[in-house]
């Protein structure tokens, strides 16, 4: 398959006030793949995928250096729309955060605010979005009723629909199934894989394991550094440094 | 050594205990003196007829009514200022110079007595805007009164929603507004109303505040327009207790008027409480 370069950051350092959080990040995220950053807790992994899409404008006193290309053009440049850029790169986030609206509301928000107004083409497309979450068999019967109804891995699965319900091209997943129980990891897991066909993902992830098995290559965090990136099979396998190696293998983290 | 330990317990325990059932109590009390004194008053004439022989007879038609439109020109002006001002504190100033000072605005707006209400929205609305002694009036000095309250709560309802639904509307391509006004407000408005109709059933009570703005000693016409004068339950209540014709006589229509007032005010706190919850089963929050 040939790959193409979806997004990339070049030395990207970022601050919040005057404590560095990221130091000289550079990785290429390939169209099409899925790309897991891991890493132990505050290593910056999650500050670093919430850059992808500017999440971290909303926290006052940050600043950012560096470039964070998408589609050869920096997300970081002056006559970037932070809202548009924001529709093209999804997020789905570590605990379900439904809103309190209907089943069909939930998906439906995305596009009305977006600006798309026929109820037929509303419908149409969140019916296609639930599908491609798999979660469409189990709320076809109740669209209408309460998001908040349903399980934590339904509303995981809900809140990917209404992600890709705006058609992103990256989407980014804040430790997506890390407040699930193992059935409903397996499926969120089941479910990157199926995606990454026609989307670039990109996963932040505390499970090595499910690093392992979902992702196409990984990257490894750790101190606001990137220590190492490859292929996963390459990375789990020989990785390339004695940090990496004590970090897959549980020596510490 | 023990023992002591647990009886200096069982004593606190049982004051802090005696404390809070006193305000049940003190509740309970206030009931029971208006509705034993004023039950008599209370007649459909009383509700539905306008004062007469000097008001030692007859009902209290225009106060249920002036207290009425002064509590709706109140909510129309608190409620749409008070929730833009919370809406701009919490959602989007930046915090510094400009928010602190606004903040200790309101915070000695709240600190600020009845009654200097009552004379600056003689001397400004009354006056200066020549609206005369007036719903209008009254209305928006009972407004300003109100808006710290109004304000307050709704700061309070939008903090309690969740940042989770900001982050996942803006992760979806909303902007600011849109995730303000299709999530964030909907989620915050069972708080927004609630805040918003006791801080009013508060105003609803005020007597200083509206009797030189508002509200007159006597006027059996009901008003024709916001620019109209009107008679209001407190301060009929105040009038025939301290004014009237013949104090005496009149105690029973005193406490009828206070019993139709508080049972005024319960309406609209239950109304909050009904609301609320409905609100809030609809969200399934």
């Amino acid at each position: 398959m040939e790959s193409k370069l979806k997004m990339h950051t070049q030395d990207l350092d970022f601050f919040y006030g005057d404590f560095q959080a990221l130091y000289n990040i550079s990785i290429k995220f390939i169209e099409n793949q899925v790309t897991a950053l891991i890493g132990p807790s505050g290593c910056g992994k999650s500050t670093y995928l919430r850059c992808l899409n500017r999440m971290n404008d909303l926290i006052p006193g940050i600043r950012v250096k560096g470039e964070a290309m998408l589609d050869q053009k920096n997300i970081y440049d002056p006559s970037v729309d932070v809202v548009s850029l924001r529709r093209r790169v999804g997020m789905v986030f570590q605990k379900p955060n439904p809103f309190p609206k209907s089943i069909f509301e939930n998906i439906a928000y995305g596009l009305k605010v977006n600006g798309i107004k026929d109820r037929a083409q509303i419908t149409r497309i969140v019916e296609k979005s639930l599908k491609q979450a798999a979660i469409w068999d189990e709320v076809k019967d109740r669209l209408n009723e309460s998001a908040l109804g349903l399980s934590g891995g339904q509303q995981q699965r809900l809140c990917i629909a209404r992600a890709l319900a705006v058609d992103p091209d990256v989407l980014l997943m804040d430790e997506p199934a890390s407040a699930l129980d193992p059935i409903a990891t397996q499926k969120i897991e089941e479910l990157i894989t199926n995606l990454s066909s026609r989307l670039t993902i990109i996963i932040v992830t505390h499970n090595m394991q499910q690093a392992a098995r979902v992702s196409d290559r990984t990257a490894f965090f750790y101190m606001g550094k990137l220590i190492e990136v490859n292929d996963t099979d390459t990375l789990f396998t020989k990785p390339g440094l004695k940090q990496t190696e004590d970090y897959i293998t549980g020596r510490f983290g | 050594m023990i023992k002591q330990r647990l009886l200096a317990q069982k004593i606190f325990f049982l004051s802090f205990k005696t404390a809070a059932c006193l305000n049940g109590a003190a509740l309970l009390l206030i009931i029971y003196f208006m509705v034993s004194r004023g039950w008599r008053a209370i007649s459909w004439e009383f509700l539905t007829q306008a004062p007469k022989d000097s008001m030692t007879a007859g009902g209290i038609l225009p106060c249920i009514v002036g207290t009425t439109f002064l509590c709706l020109m109140t909510i129309m002006v608190a409620l749409p200022i008070g929730v833009s001002s919370a809406i701009y504190l919490n959602e989007y100033a930046r915090q510094g110079t400009l928010v602190r000072i606004i903040r200790l605005g309101i915070n000695n707006l709240a600190g600020v007595p009845s009654i200097v209400f009552g004379l600056f929205g003689l001397a400004f609305f009354c006056i200066v805007l020549k609206m005369g002694v007036s719903i209008a009036a009254g209305g928006l000095t009972l407004g300003i009164m109100t808006l710290p309250v109004i304000i307050g709560s709704s700061e309070e309802a939008l903090k309690a929603v969740p940042n989770t639904y900001r982050e996942a509307s803006l992760a979806m391509g909303a902007t600011k507004w849109q995730t303000i006004r299709r999530v964030v407000l909907p989620a915050a408005f069972p708080g927004i109303i609630t805040g918003s109709i006791l801080g009013l059933s508060r105003a609803a009570g005020e007597t200083a505040p509206i009797m030189y703005t508002g509200a007159v000693f006597f006027t059996p016409d009901l008003p024709g327009s916001i620019l109209d004068e009107v008679m209001a339950l407190p301060y009929h209540i105040y009038v025939l207790a301290t004014a009237g014709t013949n104090i005496e006589a009149t105690r029973h229509l005193q406490y009828g008027t206070a019993l139709v007032l508080i049972l005024l005010v319960f309406g609209m706190n239950l109304a909050a409480i009904v609301l609320r919850s409905k609100m809030r089963k609809k969200l399934r929050i």
